[in-house]
């Protein structure tokens, strides 16, 4: 399995054979660098590191500036690492959009849009308590009960009530690539994707 | 370069008669029976343009019937086969749906001359 890193540029449409018109997201994913190769016999598992987004070496440290080196790139900025069976590739080779065909059913990774503070309706689903009628007030989006009383005495953990909403790392499995344009190093999928315009998604094969 | 409009241009149709609210246009839209299909028209006049790109549409009125039907279409879609102008109305506001109101005389658009 392998991917490539990219960034969600936003949501338009396309029309397709039947005249259909089918909302799609755009992803550009400029050519990745191979960073680092991993082999069973060094690291104990097969892996290719790949590395996007240039950035200037008085934003990086040492460390980073060194491991870029190695492989004759300019630091960058993100890493993802790819698990694959076995190792083809060379420290140092690009990887772009073209190993993506249209028709192909890939992963896609990306952190979701923060919400803030989110009550449990709009964070769990929750019906809220009770009818909206009949002298009720104040109940409309309330958890209800959080456990039994004596015993056991305490609110079990991970129940589900209000808190911070969003900002988490997301997969969006199954999602279809529509399109595959290399010129400009993009990619049209599907539907959306998590995250904001401009975020940074990783795109599993 | 603005990505979002390069792919959409591909669908975006360059040889569109110019005609805004007010006008008189006979829509030929292709209606797929099965395997058939065939060129319906639709004669009326634009009552509003909406939209930009990709995601413009038009909306059409005619009375049909003594009854008021309205139909909204895509200016892009590539079921529309031609868009006829058949009148430029002389109309102040480029949504027109006072029409809606009005009704025999009075629902007349007068001709730009």
């Amino acid at each position: 399995m392998v991917g490539i890193i990219g960034k969600k540029i936003g949501m338009t449409s396309i029309i397709d054979a039947n005249g259909a018109k089918i909302a799609c997201t755009l992803v550009q994913a400029e050519p990745n660098v191979i960073s680092q190769v991993k082999t069973s016999e060094k690291e104990g598992y097969n892996a290719l590191q790949v590395s996007a987004f240039e950035t200037k070496e008085k934003h990086s440290n040492a460390a980073t500036i060194g491991h870029f080196k190695k492989v004759n790139s300019n630091p960058m900025r993100y890493s993802h690492e790819f698990r694959v069976d076995s190792v083809e590739a060379n420290a140092g080779d690009k990887i772009d959009v073209s190993i993506f065909v249209e028709g192909d059913f890939v992963d896609i990774i990306g952190t979701s849009k923060g919400k803030g503070f989110q009550g449990v309706v709009k964070r769990h689903n929750f019906g809220g308590v009770g009818p909206a009628t009949h002298g009720q007030h104040d109940r409309q989006r309330a958890p209800g009960s959080v456990g039994s009383s004596s015993y056991p005495s305490k609110v079990f953990k991970g129940l589900r009530m209000a808190g911070r909403m969003g900002g988490k790392r997301i997969k969006n499995t199954n999602v279809l690539i529509l399109k595959v344009m290399p010129e400009q190093n993009l990619l049209v999928i599907k539907g959306s994707i998590t995250g904001h315009n401009g975020s940074t998604v990783v795109i599993e094969k | 370069m603005d990505l979002i409009k390069l792919v959409e241009q591909e669908y975006i149709k360059t040889d569109l008669p110019i005609f805004k609210a007010g006008d008189r246009v006979t829509v030929h839209y292709k209606i797929k029976e099965g395997a058939k299909e065939r060129i319906q028209l639709f004669q009326g006049d634009v009552i509003q343009r909406r939209n930009s790109g990709l995601n413009a549409t038009f909306t059409v009125r005619k009375i049909s019937n003594g009854v008021g039907v309205e139909r909204i279409f895509p200016v892009h879609s590539p079921n529309i086969a031609k868009i006829e102008v058949n009148k430029i109305g002389k109309v102040r506001r480029a949504r027109i749906f006072y029409l809606r109101e009005l009704s025999g005389k009075a629902a007349r658009i007068a001709e730009k001359r």
